[in-house]
């Protein structure tokens, strides 16, 4: 156990310092925090747009402006979007993980250290979560500025991050997977976000009554994710990601062990 | 603990070729072994095996008394390993990519600079410790990928090709090293250059097509090569008759003119000529310039050996 923490922690280490040395995190962390911001700024708008609309028709019609609630204006379709743009940026992160060790040949020297599969996968997980939580962090600046001028539901706020990051966690171990399975980053991309689209748009089976439909709306990343922004943590909702990327992480394991064997 | 690597039967298939067939031998602590052979032998599979990189298809390894399958986990703790193609992470520095690997080798937070320093001191790397691996030499990637395998002093080290894309004097001063390294650690090392392995190396290993052809130590190996003694005179005198007396002397197999009055004589029995040698010269009246038996060089016995079994 002792020699999976210190490896898994001595390869976040060097995980982090590669994606700080490289423009990867900048670059995405600089575009996601562009689209989330663009997406903040619209909603704030159309918000005090509505609610300039209801102070005027206040005298007509006084219950509107008491149904008029920032958390189902601003932060609901802004967890949404958010949410929708994690999923476009997580295989950037996670595409170059485990191929680009295969492809330029660090694999032999990694594989041949004194680590469990377990340390490497686990400290290139966590390493890729850690930046997705940095990320997500920046996103905080928005809710606190919306926070200076208006009234926030900090619990709901809260979960929809919880939310947040376990799609994010979800999101990144089906990434690591994918770049388990080849040594061209690209393919890697391209694996895991046609795979995390696919996890995506599963539960719009059941909106078209096919057969199976609760199943497959079961296994929908994001059916689950929205309970979480309504401000419900359900435990249900909590088994399903944490399952999730075990079960990845998993897969991920069986790769890098039939790796010695195939060979 | 009375070997440090022991390979029983070992066999590896890439899909439906044959890599390496039924390997057995054994390595002793603190011995430096020579690993041999033609492109395509095996030498590197066999390495990759014993540096738990892949698994064998047949067969075991074991080192420093732990199976390299098994228990693979306490096997690479045993072994510092410098791959054949030396690949490491570009966008770190020096100092960056030692200090991670000696983490991921277990070195203690407290000793982590030392240990820096001391690999770093070994393999002539103080001038580019900041600097990007991107931005390095081959030479000194070359170093850094042995500085990397020495970090934790393993009791173990495999060098694949340690020598290769490295300058005169920096070949020098890694063989000076590796040296070094006797006695304390156990080295095998493979590589193309065959008097790198007679200057290096108390055994050697030679392997073609994946088995072993021979294993002792070079002088061992040379004599038996030999099957006798070889001899090299210098006659002034006439040299088809020089030639004609010297095949007549009895227990002579060859004779092979050199030119310039020099002959190279095998013995057929493996017994001592030089005397029977001189008398014959002499006793014609010929001056004899210069007498000595000459041993076969790793080359020669290399070609031999992998002729031999190639034909």
């Amino acid at each position: 156990m002792k020699s999976v923490t210190s490896g898994c922690l001595a390869l976040l280490r060097k995980e982090l310092t590669v994606y700080f040395a490289t423009p990867i995190f900048y670059i995405t962390g600089f575009f996601f925090l562009l689209l989330a911001g663009y997406f903040f700024y619209t909603n704030v708008l159309y918000y005090s747009l509505i609610s300039l609309q209801a102070a005027q028709q206040a005298a007509f019609n006084p219950q509107v402006g008491g149904q008029l609630n920032p958390q189902h204006l601003v932060f609901r379709p802004l967890f949404g979007v958010v949410a929708i743009v994690l999923l476009f940026l997580v295989p950037l992160l996670t595409m170059r993980l485990l191929a680009e060790e295969k492809r330029s040949g660090t694999a032999e020297l990694l594989f041949t250290y004194p680590l469990t599969d377990w340390g490497v996968i686990l400290g290139k997980f966590l390493a890729a979560f850690l930046l997705c939580l940095i990320l997500l962090a920046f996103t905080c600046l928005l809710i606190l500025a919306f926070a200076w001028v208006g009234r926030v539901d900090w619990g709901v706020v809260g979960t929809g991050y919880l939310g947040l990051a376990l799609l994010g966690g979800a999101a990144l171990s089906l990434g690591l997977f994918a770049s388990s399975l080849t040594e061209n980053q690209i393919v890697a991309g391209t694996v895991a976000f046609a795979l995390l689209l696919l996890f995506w748009v599963v539960g719009w089976v059941q909106e078209v009554g096919a057969g199976g439909g609760r199943f497959f709306q079961a296994l929908s990343l994001m059916d689950h994710y929205e309970s979480f922004v309504r401000g419900v943590i359900d435990t249900r909702d909590l088994a399903f990601y944490l399952s999730f990327i075990f079960f990845f992480l998993f897969l991920t394991k069986r790769q890098l062990e039939s790796r010695r064997w195939r060979a | 603990m009375e070997t440090m690597i022991e390979v029983q039967d070992l066999t590896k298939y890439y899909g439906q070729n044959l890599a390496v067939s039924r390997l057995n031998f054994a390595v002793a602590p603190g011995e430096i072994v020579g690993f041999l052979g033609p492109n395509g032998a095996g030498k590197t599979t066999t390495l990759k095996i014993l540096a738990g990189f892949l698994a064998p298809s047949a067969g075991r390894a074991r080192i420093n008394g732990f199976d390299c399958v098994t228990e693979s986990l306490q096997a690479r703790q045993s072994l510092g390993y410098l791959p054949e193609h030396v690949s490491l992470y570009p966008d770190l520095t020096v100092t960056q990519f030692l200090l991670f690997a000696a983490r991921v080798k277990g070195v203690a937070a407290k000793d982590e600079n030392g240990e820096i320093d001391r690999v770093t001191a070994a393999c002539g790397l103080e001038e580019v410790r900041r600097t990007l691996i991107a931005a390095l030499s081959k030479g000194f990637r070359q170093r850094l990928g042995l500085a990397q395998a020495l970090l934790k002093m393993p009791p173990l080290l495999i060098l694949d090709e340690p020598t290769i894309g490295l300058d005169p004097s920096q070949i020098v001063e890694i063989r000076t090293l590796i040296k070094e390294l006797a006695g304390n650690h156990t080295v095998i090392l493979s590589t193309h250059i065959l008097p790198e392995v007679s200057q290096l190396c108390q055994r050697v290993i030679i392997i073609n097509r994946g088995q072993i052809v021979a294993s002792d130590t070079v002088e061992n190996l040379s004599r038996q090569m030999g099957r006798g003694t070889r001899t090299f005179l210098a006659v002034k005198g006439p040299e088809a008759e020089v030639a004609a007396a010297l095949g007549q002397v009895p227990g002579v197999a060859r004779v092979s003119p050199q030119g310039q009055g020099a002959f190279l004589v095998e013995s057929g029995n493996g017994h001592e000529l030089r005397p029977l040698l001189a008398r014959a010269v002499v006793a014609r009246g010929w001056d004899l310039l210069e007498l000595k038996t000459q041993e076969f060089t790793l080359e020669e016995v290399f070609l031999n050996l992998v002729t031999e079994e190639g034909s």
